[in-house]
């Protein structure tokens, strides 16, 4: 099989996704998480001042969800009409739930009456917050594996995709997000709506690091699969050891005040925790607990050796940019934001 | 037909012929917009710098929706089309990977600096923004566009495998990008998404100056669009032509349908408009006898194979249909260049803005572009049927085979029902914002129609 730099065609893609999916947690994680608390904020300015600390970036935010999904339609694209369709409501509601957030957005300051405001506000919560557990849920159920058949046809039931792990790392996420989200709120606000978002970086946090046990422990317990790959490669367990320091660190972080470095270790904590997903998964992309037959491997889904050849090189060209207009979109809105004319 | 194929081609074509609504208008916004900032930057006057201001707010609006509901479009094609996406994969996919890498990251990035960068960035810096989102809407029509084409005139590829496990991979990248069908298409779609957006300026502005407020950003937008408008409707001649050009050359089937023609090998004709009666084969109208023949092959005696040489099975089935889309299309293309060119006659004469009845008709001209784009898609998508890649993959065996017919008709239910709202929605703040009108600073000629009009917000 063809290699670039000494790593097979499919691993690369199977990097390079990992690391779209890992952007799109740690980038839309926050300001989906700013969504999940704008209801705890009560006056109508701390409102705006929280979302107008997501406005100009959340929607270059989402690009690097069509860009990671778009990848995953080119490279393996087995993968992606699988688990698409075998997860089709949870995802219609996930799509819904991104127009109600868009529009939430946009529209909330349209207009000044105070109904209209606030049921734009509990829309764009509430969307925030079921999108972070649909994403959840889905990757509950693909740490589990779901029912295919020798032919990777789906034999399960829709219900079944709400189990109680799968539920649990639903939470999970979504209070990773919260605290991410309350953390990037601190370092683009002040006075009042500032302190009060310490306390709630201190509570989400507690609760996270909650989550975050319980999921470890289910994981464990639960889902011994994910955990095979430390017996062959005991030298990887530096990994999960890098996640506890790393959430402690953002308990840590929080106490001392240094928000910007809690910020970077919750970024860092929602890569780590996807990369031991990956670390499990690979070689396969989905596995299947009916039978072993219905793991769909990166080698049987991959496209073309050609295609991905010139993916590659349409991603090494392509992602330094995507990499630079994010930068310079965040450093144009650096600082702490100051509502204004055009601020929504 | 079964109820899963049925239920989700109603969905697919709800949920694109409803975000069709907004692409357009961003890409030809995004270009009026730029030549408005244009002018600003080299005249420093300030009526163009308001008139920027006032069409980012409309435009910001526009793009919103059109993001929302593009993502629904690429999430569709796994969820609804599990074995079209595993078929084409390999092309569809990387036509749409490569538009979120190079265009989608480029549009989202600097809308930010467009709509809030006002004050951030010096105005070269915030004009290059525009530039840029300008740019990534065209680019990024042509990567969907491409991908489209492929399905029309597929090339560049070879098929693996059979049955269920068949795919189609790319052989020749470029071939794939480049195919026969690529460079006509994207062209007819890019020009008709200007006039689309030029043709909500002109209608907001002719009915600015009907009101007689903000009179002077009026004109000067009606101009800048009605130049727009202008070149772009002739051009849509053009590159018209040429599509149906590649129309007859690779789907003879499409071209027949569109024509309503049915002998095996015959002269065909070219309707002005008319009927057609599948089931009799018969098509009633006014027509140019062999007109279509004279156009193909610059003969009307020159035979055009009608529907009746190809296989049942292969047929288009909704004939009248895309006769009739294909028809309204051409109807308001010339409709749109006699109105832009005559516009631009009065303008001359120096008449235009005093026309009243003129403006009137500006004003609900907006209608015009967005059904001609509507309807070209039908005929393009409805005239490419059975198949969804063309001569390669029916429709009726793209579908997930995980997805229920129930499970279609909940989504289905749900998308209608919010696309209603979002449209109400749409439509009512749309309508603020024009009767809101453009900022205007320190103007003594428009301060009355401000005072008019207090700013919100």
């Amino acid at each position: 099989m063809e290699t670039v730099l000494g790593i097979d065609l499919p691993t690369w893609w199977f990097l390079l996704i990992g690391a779209l999916i890992s952007g799109y947690g740690i980038l839309d994680g926050f300001d989906l998480g700013a969504g999940a608390i704008q209801l705890f904020f009560r006056k109508e300015e701390s409102r705006r001042i929280a979302l107008n600390a997501i406005g100009p970036v959340w929607d270059g935010n989402e690009v690097w969800l069509v860009i990671g999904a778009g990848s995953l339609f080119a490279a393996f694209p087995l993968v992606y009409g699988t688990i698409l369709s075998v997860f089709y409501l949870p995802f219609i509601l996930f799509l819904v739930a991104i127009i109600f957030r868009a529009i939430s957005i946009e529209f909330r300051s349209k207009e000044k009456m105070k109904w209209w405001r606030q049921l734009w506000d509990i829309s764009f919560c509430v969307s925030s917050i079921v999108i972070s557990l649909l994403l959840g849920l889905i990757l509950g159920n693909l740490i589990q594996g779901i029912p295919l058949n020798a032919k990777h046809e789906f034999i399960g039931r829709l219900r079944d995709f709400f189990n109680p792990y799968a539920l649990l790392v639903a939470i999970t996420v979504l209070s990773l997000f919260m605290m991410h989200g309350a953390m990037y709120l601190i370092m683009k606000t002040e006075d009042r709506i500032f302190a009060r978002l310490t306390v709630m970086a201190n509570n989400t946090s507690k609760f996270f690091i909650l989550c975050f046990m319980a999921t470890s422990m289910a994981t464990l317990i639960y889902v011994p699969h994910m955990t095979d790959i430390f017996k062959s490669h005991p030298e990887l367990f530096i990994l999960p050891i890098a996640a506890v320091l790393i959430v402690l660190n953002i308990r840590r972080s929080i106490e001392k005040r240094q928000y910007r470095r809690g910020f970077v270790s919750s970024s860092i904590t929602t890569a780590l925790l996807l990369i031991l997903f990956a670390m499990g998964l690979y070689p396969n992309l989905v596995l299947s607990n009916a039978d072993p037959q219905g793991n769909i491997s990166i080698y049987e889904a991959a496209s073309s050796t050609g295609s991905l050849k010139t993916m590659l090189l349409i991603a090494f060209i392509g992602m330094p940019l995507v990499a630079t207009y994010t930068v310079f979109m965040f450093w144009t809105f650096r600082g702490k934001v100051k509502l204004e004319e055009h601020s929504y | 037909m079964d109820n899963v194929e049925l239920l989700s081609r109603i969905q697919f074509a709800f949920t694109i012929a409803f975000h069709y609504i907004y692409p357009p208008l961003s890409i030809g916004l995004g270009v009026c917009l730029v030549v408005m900032e244009g002018l600003y930057l080299k005249t420093k006057d300030k009526v163009y710098e308001e008139l920027t201001r006032f069409w980012v707010r409309i435009f910001a609006l526009i793009f919103g929706i059109g993001v929302a509901t593009g993502i629904v479009m690429e999430f569709e094609f796994g969820t609804n089309w599990a074995t079209y996406s595993r078929y084409v994969g390999d092309i569809f996919g990387s036509a749409l990977a490569a538009e979120g890498i190079f265009a989608f990251a480029l549009e989202s990035a600097f809308l930010g600096i467009l709509l809030f960068g006002w004050n951030k960035v010096s105005p070269h810096v915030h004009f290059m923004a525009t530039v840029l989102v300008a740019l990534g809407s065209i680019f990024s029509a042509l990567w969907i566009v491409v991908a489209n084409s492929w399905q029309q005139t597929p090339s560049g590829y070879r098929i693996e495998g059979e049955g269920m496990t068949a795919r189609a991979i790319v052989t020749d990248f470029w071939a794939m990008v480049f195919n026969p069908s690529s460079i006509e298409r994207y062209s007819h779609v890019l020009i008709g998404a200007l006039l689309a957006g030029s043709f909500l300026v002109l209608s907001v502005s002719a009915w600015y100056i009907l009101k007689k407020q903000y009179v002077v950003h009026a004109q000067a937008a009606f101009r800048i669009a009605l130049w727009v408008a202008a070149v772009s409707s002739l051009g849509q001649l053009f590159t018209g032509h040429k599509s149906a050009e590649v129309v007859t050359k690779y789907q003879p089937a499409k071209l027949a349908a569109m024509e309503g023609h049915f002998e095996k090998s015959a002269p065909a004709d070219m309707y002005l408009m008319g009927w057609v009666d599948a089931k009799e084969q018969k098509t009633t109208g006014l027509k140019i006898p062999g007109g279509l023949s004279l156009l193909v092959h610059q003969d009307v005696k020159a035979p055009i194979p009608g529907l009746n040489s190809i296989k049942p099975e292969d047929r288009p089935t909704a004939v009248n249909f895309v006769f009739q889309t294909y028809h309204l299309m051409v109807a308001i293309g010339m409709m749109l260049i006699a109105l832009s060119l005559f516009g631009l006659f009065m303008l001359y004469r120096k008449r235009l803005f005093e026309t009243r009845w003129l403006m009137i008709v500006f004003v609900f001209s907006v209608l015009l572009p967005q059904i001609a784009n509507q309807v070209g898609w039908y005929t393009a998508e409805v005239g490419r049927q059975p198949w969804v890649v063309y001569g390669l993959l029916r429709t009726s065996d793209a579908l997930s085979q995980a997805v229920k017919a129930e499970h279609v008709l909940a989504s289905l239910i749900l998308f209608t029902f919010i696309y209603v709202m979002l449209f109400a929605l749409f439509v009512y703040l749309l309508n603020k914002k024009i009767l809101h009108g453009p900022d205007v600073v320190d103007s003594e000629e428009e301060e009355a129609s401000s005072r008019m009009n207090p700013v919100l917000n």
